[in-house]
């Protein structure tokens, strides 16, 4: 336990801050309690002098009085020889009540600024401060990087519920944040003097003072021409003391005044630096500004929820990248591994070359393509192994490459090899790849190997590109790739439905059982994980270590995991699934797919599938409890042969969870696609689309295409485009 | 606090302005109680004026924040505020209710000859209290326990 907080500070900085987040929300009601307690002031009239004169009648021992920033008028005299104080009726000049510092709030502000560890707390509160000012502008800067620019800062939030959230309640809280930890920032760095407050030089005390004897408090003119609203403290001359004054303290300045004859000898209004720091405790505590002090204490207290989804989340990032065994500094080894991942299984191939790499005696340094350094002292070689994400761009951790390599010294020593991942059912298969490639011809890097690529996680290609490298090396070197996969569970068929075999494309819909799981399991998360329809499943075929991945055409509260399968000549996994009868099982994972699924609200959603496409969309349909208006648009073959969930959705049409349906059918006479029912169809879409509908389409990827044509064509008169709407998140695709 | 510290304070403030000589000097031993006044730590300034009240010197400054001790009224008009004062004779500030003892090393020559031994004090969001404590040096006060106005229970000196 211990060795793990002290591997992660990370940890330990954000436990301070959400301790300060907390005990700041606590004060943050303070002020506003405050205000509700403090007496009416009558609103003009009221002088200091006059004031003064009334509570100096009243107590006799009178020692000074201060208005808090609320506006509560406090006297502190002597009674008996025992000091005291009262909350003062300003009309009167009489106690109201007993005044006593809230011992709480004394506590409280204690634990807050300095855990009552001295000037070492303050210094531990003030770094974290800091490490808050730098969590929330470095939060910023990812946010507005994941939406798309600073533009975008405010556009929908997307991803996994946990990350919507951090991302949400972020941007609700980032200037009260900001705010917070700046101004927290700046009163620590005052507190121990590496910045002036302006206040550490008083008023010089007068060389003389007249020395008679005492005028009464309201005669003292200075005093008369004093609003009550603007006086902070006015302190009485130590009683038998001659040579003492009246000490003045208003919103503007300090001053003496003579106590026999009130005339003020010394006045220093407030300095400019003095004024700032004011502002910014003020800005901090909201001491006499209530609400503001509400609206931090807000933005605070989405501190934990934030710190617990981000800690979260990084948990998950690491544990889906395999740990990298040995290794090296960058500028201490002799080869490089840069990789470019999205999801995480390029680790994978990347730690294989590290450890075959490091066995053979190399000093080998693997890191991200976004850690890119500008120059590597002793490498001989450098390998660039890179996914590509969505249409052609670059993985999560590769976005900086480009960038980077513009910064990068001159041409190197070493040599490099690209090695792209990718899917040659993608028009642009391998195409950030193949852009690296690129722009480091154009920079005239010398090569290791011409770049290759990687079909579909394809271990034995893998394999042979490590014997070309074995070869370009001179050396012995065995790749052997075994793919990390997450933990599996086991499903059980429990029945299947078969269509299509008439017209050449013999689909099932297989629906699994969910295998049991106990509480344990589920706190220690070793059970299945919850899904989302069109989240993905990944089945490993037996005698094969490469998943295939499934769009889910059931949520895990439907209590079973369905899907749709066609049946592909010579495909591996397909056609073991099509031979399986219920009561066999299969080994399976659930990787999420947060983008695809209906957005929350009651906003019209648009279903556009072909063929197995339709899985995922009958999941929503299914899902639709809320009945939002659903309009699906589904192409086929023969309504007589492969039309999938036909009874279904005739029930869904009736329970009102589905709202239209049209479907285009291609071996029949008349035969139409789905394109074609999507331009027959444009005024209901243009109109859907035109209230807020969300587009979702699965299918193939030329299906996929055909349809972004169609609909460019059906938004043409409306001036929007499938583009823009993509950018807004309200256009998602799901192709294979 | 430590004695050593107390002879510290002597060589560099009293010392310097006071006396010119440390060969009659006795060990006194000053003890500060502190009523639990319900606040954070006190700002307290122990230091010697003559019989007229004119500032001689500085035996010790409890608190190491300097931009405070404006706050400590009497003390700061007669010096000014100058930390040149306090330089070397500075300790952390005094908890409620806790009890603050040092040694010093004094003169002989400042008992019975009409100085006296000041406390000014302060805490954070209380009054301050300039001058809580005045007594006079003498031999025949020593061990005699004074309360403060405010923040001091009881302070004793003792030789």
């Amino acid at each position: 336990m211990l060795r793990q907080l002290h591997k992660y500070p990370g940890l330990i900085a954000s436990l301070l801050v959400v301790f300060l987040a907390l005990s700041g929300v606590v004060l943050s009601v303070l002020p506003a309690l405050d205000r509700a307690g403090a007496p009416a002031v009558p609103a003009t009239g009221t002088d200091v002098a006059t004031v003064a004169g009334k509570i100096a009648a009243n107590f006799p021992g009178i020692e000074h009085i201060t208005r808090t920033p609320s506006g509560k008028v406090i006297a502190f005299y002597y009674k008996n020889d025992q000091p005291m104080s009262s909350l003062i009726d300003p009309a009167t000049g009489k106690a109201i009540a007993p005044y006593d510092r809230s011992k709480f709030e004394q506590w409280m502000k204690s634990l807050h600024r300095s855990l009552f560890l001295g000037d070492k707390g303050r210094i531990t509160a003030g770094v974290g401060a800091a490490a808050m000012l730098i969590l929330t502008l470095s939060g910023l800067w990812m946010t507005a990087r994941r939406m798309g620019g600073w533009s975008k800062l405010l556009s929908k939030s997307r991803g996994t519920k946990m990350q919507r959230l951090h991302v949400d309640l972020a941007r609700l809280a980032v200037v009260g944040l900001v705010l917070s930890s700046f101004t927290g920032i700046y009163i620590t760095l005052a507190t121990f003097e590496i910045i002036p407050d302006g206040m550490a030089t008083p008023p010089a005390f007068p060389e003389s003072v007249n020395g008679g004897a005492t005028m009464p408090v309201d005669q003292i003119d200075a005093l008369k021409n004093l609003d009550l609203g603007q006086l902070r403290e006015l302190v009485f001359p130590y009683p038998g003391d001659p040579t003492d004054v009246y000490t003045l303290a208003t919103d503007t300045g300090d001053g003496y005044i003579d106590q026999s004859t009130g005339e003020m000898l010394t006045w220093q209004p407030h300095s400019a630096i003095q004024q700032i720091y004011e502002t910014i405790y003020m800005l901090h505590t909201g001491k006499g500004l209530w609400w503001l002090a509400l609206l931090l204490g807000l933005a605070s207290a989405t501190v934990p929820v934030m710190a617990f989804t981000g800690i979260v989340m990084w948990w998950r990032a690491r544990k889906g990248r395999p740990r990298i065994r040995a290794n090296q500094g960058a500028q201490a080894a002799d080869t490089i591994i840069l990789v470019g991942s999205e999801g995480g299984s390029t680790w994978g191939f990347a730690r294989t070359l590290h450890d075959s790499l490091t066995k053979a005696g190399h000093k080998v340094h693997t890191a991200p393509m976004n850690s890119l350094k500008p120059a590597y002292r002793k490498a001989k070689n450098m390998f660039i192994l890179t996914a590509t994400y969505g249409d052609g761009e670059a993985p999560q951790s590769a976005k900086n490459f480009l960038a980077r390599l513009k910064a990068f010294n001159g041409k190197p020593d070493f040599k490099v090899a690209v090695l792209g991942f990718g899917d040659r059912q993608f028009p642009k298969f391998a195409q950030f790849a193949r852009d690296v490639d690129a722009a480091l011809e154009s920079r005239g890097w010398e090569r290791l190997l011409d770049t290759d690529f990687i079909d579909r996680q394809s271990t034995q290609e893998f394999n042979r590109w490590g014997r070309d490298v074995a070869k370009a090396l001179g050396e012995e070197l065995a790749l052997e790739h075994v793919p990390v996969l997450p933990r599996r569970h086991q499903l059980t068929l429990v029945a299947r439905e078969d269509y299509g075999a008439e017209v050449q494309a013999p689909t099932s819909i297989l629906r699994f059982s969910l295998p049991e799981s106990g509480l344990l399991a589920r706190i220690t998360g070793r059970a299945m994980p919850k899904f989302e329809a069109g989240d993905l499943v990944g089945i490993i075929p037996p005698g094969s270590n490469v998943p295939r991945y499934y769009s889910l055409a059931s949520s895990a509260k439907d209590g079973m995991l369905e899907i749709c399968v066609k049946k592909h000549p010579g495909g591996q996994c397909s056609g073991y699934l099509h031979e399986l009868q219920p009561g066999d099982t299969v080994q399976a994972f659930i990787r999420p797919n947060p983008d695809f699924r209906p957005a929350k609200g009651k906003a019209p959603v648009i279903l556009i599938g072909a063929g197995t496409g339709i899985g995922p969309l009958a999941g929503f349909i299914r899902g639709n409890d809320k009945a939002r208006p659903m309009h699906l648009y589904f192409g086929a073959r023969d309504p007589k042969s492969d039309f999938l969930y036909r009874n279904d959705l005739e029930q869904w049409l009736a329970e009102r969870k589905l709202t239209g349906l049209n479907a285009a059918f291609s071996r029949v006479e008349n035969r139409s696609y789905v394109q074609d029912i999507i331009k027959q169809d444009a005024e209901t879409l243009r109109e859907l689309i035109n209230n807020g509908a969300q587009i979702l389409v699965c299918g193939g990827r030329s299906m996929a295409n055909g349809v972004m044509e169609a609909l460019e064509q059906v938004l043409a008169p409306t001036g929007l485009e499938p583009a823009t709407l993509k950018a807004q998140g309200r256009y998602a695709e799901d192709v294979y | 606090m430590t004695p050593t510290l107390g002879k510290l304070a002597l060589t560099t403030a009293i010392a310097t302005s006071l006396l010119p000589a440390l060969a009659n000097a006795r060990p006194v031993t000053l003890t500060t109680t502190l009523n639990n006044y319900g606040g954070g730590g006190a700002y307290l300034v122990i230091y010697v004026t003559n019989a007229k009240g004119v500032y001689q010197g500085t035996l010790w400054m409890a608190g190491t924040h300097a931009k405070y001790y404006r706050h400590l009224l009497h003390w700061f008009r007669a010096t000014r505020g100058n930390l040149a004062e306090v330089n070397g004779i500075t300790g952390a500030s005094v908890g409620a209710g806790r009890t603050f003892k040092i040694t010093l090393d004094l003169p002989d020559a400042l008992f019975d000859a009409g100085y006296k031994l000041r406390i000014d004090a302060a805490a954070e969001n209380f009054r301050e209290s300039p001058s809580e404590i005045v007594v006079p040096l003498t031999k025949a006060g020593a061990g005699k326990a004074k309360r403060g106005r405010t923040f001091i229970k009881s302070f004793t000196y003792s030789m």
